[in-house]
């Protein structure tokens, strides 16, 4: 066994690290996040020159990365820092283009391209197969696609659509490639409760272009989505990670009765399970990234169960980071709180807590029954 | 032994709640219902129904011009409230300066003020906490120094809830500084929030809602009468006042109307082709909570009783306040569930009172993530979980 980071990766690591320690502020945050936008598009630009979402994406389609390892080290930093440049529409969307517009792809990782992933559904809930949104035979897509991260600023859309079968079906469905300045493409932009903009997309016989054959995407958009899971588990590592610090220190710091009040027992032990969770979370994180190139079912299991345990211990870090603060974490001026609400947010991207859980308990069971 | 209502009680109940259907109107309580941002306007209207009924001053004594209401009936008239969607009345001067003018007050404070208060004359706001003090309040710092027929004081408020539509403010302040104790030498002092050197300046709250203030009091001059009871004895009036801020703190008709949003909700929302309240993880979770609620409406009903005996509650409401603030942040734990996807998109323009849009996904994903979040204050705030805690270790089981 071996934990320890590649040397490429360790160097990559450290890049990532340094510039958001260096060039990243909460300040700038919501900058970003109250304007139009919902990102810096110039910091999105250093950080493109800096080479962070070419790790994102494999060397066959022009990035140097896209390995679970390089998607959870990048996501970790990301999340430490609560950037809300768009890494995770990239992540999902250039895996879809890769074997098709190694073009666009390469304008995307280079900053001149903005693209989002158009796939969650207004009644889809958390079920990743249920697609409503229609190929139409002339080529064109119609259909409704919720929540879609920087789907505001995006200059293209990977769309996944379905050609045949019934809406939940995994059967059937495709990735297209749609303009967003197309005809019959309405976006509407909202801000969200913990940062990032997102859009409701409406398409009404919107030109698309497949990318791969109609009906025949599933295991492409499960793989897309076990990335997407991947990555924001790894980002709330990063975020929990901070709030847990940022408790610690309040904890030496803030006195009352004439003591730091991390002098009570009480609050000692809280911080100690919140360690001891987070050092759980991380290392069912470790274990999906680790299997991330391996087959489907292994892939997928590992990806729930870390799912599933960030949604638990970022749940209880979350919360106990905000009470063991007090009143000064329910004010919008102290950065904490945004890493709380980033945390707790992340249970409702790419399926929950429950929905993992339910999904990890499937998928054993299957793999117990064909090991007999 | 009998875990109902009197016979009393519930026409009181019945009562209360035709009344509330003739008399609220309805844009006020859909504007609470769906969670607009409230103007001292509407609070002021909910108080003028209330005070044509004689329901305003709920916790003062018949002769005061109060309900003389007994603990049971005022917990009936906020369930049934909070189940009408009316909004909640603004506590600052009826349910807490009140009783304790009632109490400590001399004679010409309660001739002046306790009418002022009951005709909404004056809007009050609670000048306790300051930054480093919080759940150490007998720490308090802001100092009050005479000069001459007036007291001078400097220091720093926060918390201070709705202090942006308050002209009065009610202070802890530390009039002497060489007490053998920190709880001997605060004073309460009465402050008219136009004297010069009072700045209110607003605190956002995580969600970006402006509900809490700072308040700056600089060379602040004011009388010396404005002071309630002895000088340096106003602990007594502070802990009493804090016995007030306990009704209700359980919480048992916010959570049951959490509930019932809940359900409505989740009955709508699809999971895997079926209704959500019928997926086993979610109605697993649900199904807790409401065995948690059932056991602690009888809880509270214990403790209510016992007060209605003539028992002031005691270190017992501390037990209450931690179960209902658990329980009520756990209804909204499973609300923000319930959303889904839509509990993620923002819109705060959605509670300006005259906004009109489409929420994105169903109505009630527009204050699910935020009354999560919000709410997390209720385990901080009034005594946090840790205080009420301690309470209970020392004052129930003497460790």
């Amino acid at each position: 066994m071996d934990f320890e980071l590649s040397e490429e990766r360790q160097m990559l690591k450290d890049t990532a690290d340094r510039f958001i320690r260096e060039q990243y502020t909460i300040e700038k945050r919501h900058a970003a996040v109250g304007g139009d936008d919902g990102f810096d598009r110039a910091l999105w630009g250093e950080l493109c020159e800096l080479g962070l979402p070419s790790a994102l994406v494999s060397p066959e389609a022009g990035g140097f990365g896209g390995t679970g390892e390089d998607i959870a080290l990048v996501f970790e930093a990301l999340g430490r820092g609560l950037l809300v440049e768009p890494f995770l529409p990239t992540l999902c969307a250039t895996m879809a283009l890769a074997e098709h517009k190694a073009d666009i792809v390469e304008s995307v990782i280079e900053g001149g391209t903005l693209i989002a992933w158009a796939h969650v559904e207004p009644d889809a809930y958390y079920s990743p197969s249920h697609v409503a949104t229609n190929l139409n035979a002339d080529g064109s897509l119609s259909g409704a696609k919720a929540v879609v991260i920087n789907g505001g600023t995006a200059d293209w859309l990977v769309v996944t659509a379905r050609s045949v079968g019934d809406v939940a079906e995994e059967n059937g469905l495709g990735l297209f490639l749609v303009d967003t300045k197309a005809d019959g493409v309405e976006i509407t932009s909202h801000k969200s409760i913990d940062g990032p903009h997102i859009a409701e997309v409406t398409l009404t016989n919107a030109p698309a272009e497949p990318l791969g054959m109609a009906g025949a995407g599933w295991p492409l958009i499960e793989k897309i989505l076990a990335a997407g899971t991947l990555a924001v588990s790894a980002e709330a590592i990063g975020a929990m990670e901070v709030a847990k610090d940022m408790t610690l220190e309040y904890l030496k710091e803030r006195k009352q009765f004439g003591k730091p009040i991390g002098a009570n027992q009480v609050l000692q032990h809280r911080m100690v399970d919140m360690l001891l969770e987070l050092e759980q979370a991380r290392s069912a994180v470790m274990l999906a990234a680790n299997t991330f190139e391996a087959d489907r079912d292994l892939r997928e299991k590992n990806v729930s169960a870390a799912k599933n345990l960030v949604g638990r211990a970022g749940r209880l870090i979350a919360e106990e980071a905000i009470q063991m603060h007090g009143g000064i974490a329910m004010t919008w001026e102290y950065a904490g709180p945004h890493y709380a609400k980033r945390i707790i947010m992340i249970d409702h991207l790419f399926g929950d807590t429950d929905h993992h859980l339910d999904r990890f308990i499937r998928i054993g069971r299957e793999m117990d029954a064909s090991a007999g | 032994m009998d875990l109902s209502y009197s016979d009393a009680d519930l026409a009181f109940q019945v009562d209360i709640r035709q009344w509330l259907k003739d008399r609220l109107p309805q844009d006020l309580s859909e504007k609470v219902r769906s969670g607009k941002r409230l103007q001292k306007g509407d609070f002021l209207a909910w108080h003028e129904m209330l005070r044509e009924r004689g329901f305003l001053a709920q916790m003062w004594p018949v002769e005061h011009g109060g309900t003389g209401w007994t603990a049971a009936e005022k917990a009936i008239f906020d369930e049934e409230c909070i189940a009408a969607a009316a909004p909640r009345v603004v506590p600052f001067g009826l349910n807490m300066l009140g009783p304790v003018l009632i109490k400590y007050g001399n004679q010409e404070q309660k001739d002046y003020y306790l009418p002022r208060i009951l005709n909404d004359d004056d809007f009050w706001c609670q000048g306790y906490s300051e930054p480093g003090s919080g759940s150490d309040l007998a720490s308090v710092k802001t100092s009050a120094v005479k000069d001459g027929d007036q007291w001078v004081i400097n220091g720093q408020k926060t918390w201070t809830t709705l202090a942006h539509f308050a002209d009065h403010i009610f202070c802890l302040c530390r009039t002497d500084p060489n007490a053998a104790k920190p709880q001997e030498g605060i004073s309460f002092i009465l402050v008219p929030m136009s004297t010069p050197g009072v700045e209110v300046r607003p605190i956002y709250t995580l969600e970006g809602e402006h509900e809490v203030n700072e308040v700056f009091l600089t060379d602040v001059r004011v009388p010396l009468e404005n002071i309630v009871g002895e000088e340096n004895k106003g602990w007594t009036l502070a802990k009493y006042l804090l016995t007030f801020e306990r009704t209700g703190i359980a919480n048992v008709g916010n959570s049951k109307a959490s509930i019932k949003g809940i359900k409505r909700a989740a009955s709508k929302v699809q999971k895997n082709g079926k209704p959500l309240l019928d997926d086993p993880y979610f109605s697993a979770r649900l199904g807790e909570v409401e065995i948690d609620l059932l056991a602690l409406e009888v809880f509270n009903n214990r403790i209510v009783a016992a007060a209605g005996a003539g028992k002031a509650p005691g270190a017992e409401s501390s037990l209450l306040k931690i179960k209902g603030t658990q329980i009520l942040q756990e209804t909204n734990d499973l609300s923000r569930r319930a959303a889904g996807p839509y509990a993620v998109p923002d819109l705060p323009e959605a509670f300006d009172p005259g906004w009109n849009g489409e929420a994105p996904g169903p109505e009630f994903a527009l204050t699910a993530a935020r009354k999560y979040f919000n709410n997390r204050k209720t385990s901080i705030y009034g005594g946090s979980n840790e205080i009420q805690r301690n309470i209970v270790t020392k004052a129930i089981l003497g460790l």
